[in-house]
């Protein structure tokens, strides 16, 4: 009894903590879902207006991607069943054409890299100069989504490459620049100047 | 044989007394990641594969749609149907729900607010433009196609 008294604070046991542990551990394992918030970002154009005036396009300033209802593709008015790695690497060809530049076309040209520079076609056939060129994609209404989306990466695979070579990087890097840093963010707007990211959702057909 | 004997001369004890402090790392670590899901997917949610993802740089401004085909075929039919909060929505509907996710931003924030599409792969197009549609009147303009980073092709 005596012993009972000298132990002025009795200690509380401390062996079950790690399985108290385990058990709340194992519970947020179950329920964790890790957040996922990454997608493709899409910007869509402004309400039609009924007085608006139609823009024209030159045939060669456009490059067109349709696709029907059974997920057949139809690019640049041929049947396409390449896969769709293909399908950006032509992308690329047409936006860095460089046809028939202006002024400005010509500047962007002079401040691509070497490697890019060799890229440029000047088909007569293909867009003047990425300011002026365009990617329309236009899906009907029973085309697959998932097709949609395999598209719409590729396209802006495209650009993400163009933009990630001209500076030196590649299309991951670029986009994961960090706008709110002054140096990434420069580089980000040196990667775009000049070629806009011009990517035409037309509304499917019925 | 000496080296046999060796061996178990040699303590086989493992020291567990950091075990708890490990594993109570690992309990904080998953506490604070977690987020409880405040409603229920009422659709089929497979998001198609990609490979050129942009990460959402400011989390609040972000506004979810769901469509899918119902996970509750018997209730809800086989039809893909939009997902808002908790409840099925028509495509001309959504006007309302931007309205009210507006409402909760700031004024200078309003006209950043991204839409997060949850599509589910198997959707056909002609909901997803209808709701594209109803997103551009309504001027919410900022889209964004939820995906998960897929094989390469």
């Amino acid at each position: 009894m005596a012993r009972n008294k000298e132990r002025g604070t009795p200690e509380v046991s401390s062996g079950s903590m790690a399985d108290i542990a385990f058990l709340l551990l194992i519970f947020f394992l179950v329920t964790t879902t890790i957040a996922n918030d990454k997608g493709i970002l899409m910007q869509l154009p402004p309400p039609p207006e009924d007085d608006q005036p139609e823009i024209e396009f030159q045939e060669r300033n456009i490059f067109k991607i349709l696709a029907n209802s059974n997920d057949q593709l139809l690019v640049e008015n041929e049947p396409y069943n390449k896969p769709m790695s293909e399908l950006k690497e032509e992308v690329k060809a047409f936006v860095l054409n460089f046809g028939n530049p202006d002024q400005e076309g010509i500047d962007t040209y002079n401040s691509l890299p070497s490697q890019m520079k060799v890229k440029a076609k000047q088909s007569p056939e293909s867009s003047d100069h990425p300011k002026k060129a365009v990617v329309s994609f236009k899906a009907n209404r029973g085309t697959s989504y998932e097709l949609y989306i395999d598209v719409l990466d590729a396209v802006h695979a495209a650009y993400n490459e163009i933009y990630g070579e001209r500076v030196g990087i590649t299309s991951k890097e670029f986009l994961e620049l960090d706008q709110s840093k002054d140096v990434e963010k420069r580089m980000y707007q040196q990667a775009r100047a000049g070629i806009p990211k011009a990517i035409s959702i037309a509304e499917p057909d019925k | 044989m000496s080296k046999f004997k060796k061996k178990s001369s040699a303590s086989q004890d493992i020291p567990t007394a950091a075990l708890p402090d490990i594993i109570f790392m690992l309990l904080f670590f998953f506490m604070v990641t977690t987020v409880m899901r405040e409603q229920e997917i009422l659709v089929k949610q497979l998001l198609p594969k990609a490979d050129q993802l942009s990460k959402i740089q400011k989390k609040s401004l972000v506004s979810h749609i769901y469509i899918g085909e119902p996970k509750n075929i018997g209730t809800y039919g086989e039809e893909p149907r939009i997902q808002t909060n908790d409840v099925f929505m028509e495509p001309d509907e959504l006007t309302l729900f931007v309205n009210q996710e507006k409402d909760k931003l700031t004024e200078a924030e309003r006209d950043r607010i991204t839409m997060a599409l949850n599509i589910d792969s198997e959707v056909k197009m002609g909901i997803v433009s209808d709701v594209e549609q109803t997103l551009r009147k309504s001027n919410a303009r900022k889209i964004l196609y939820k995906s998960v980073r897929g094989v390469d092709k």
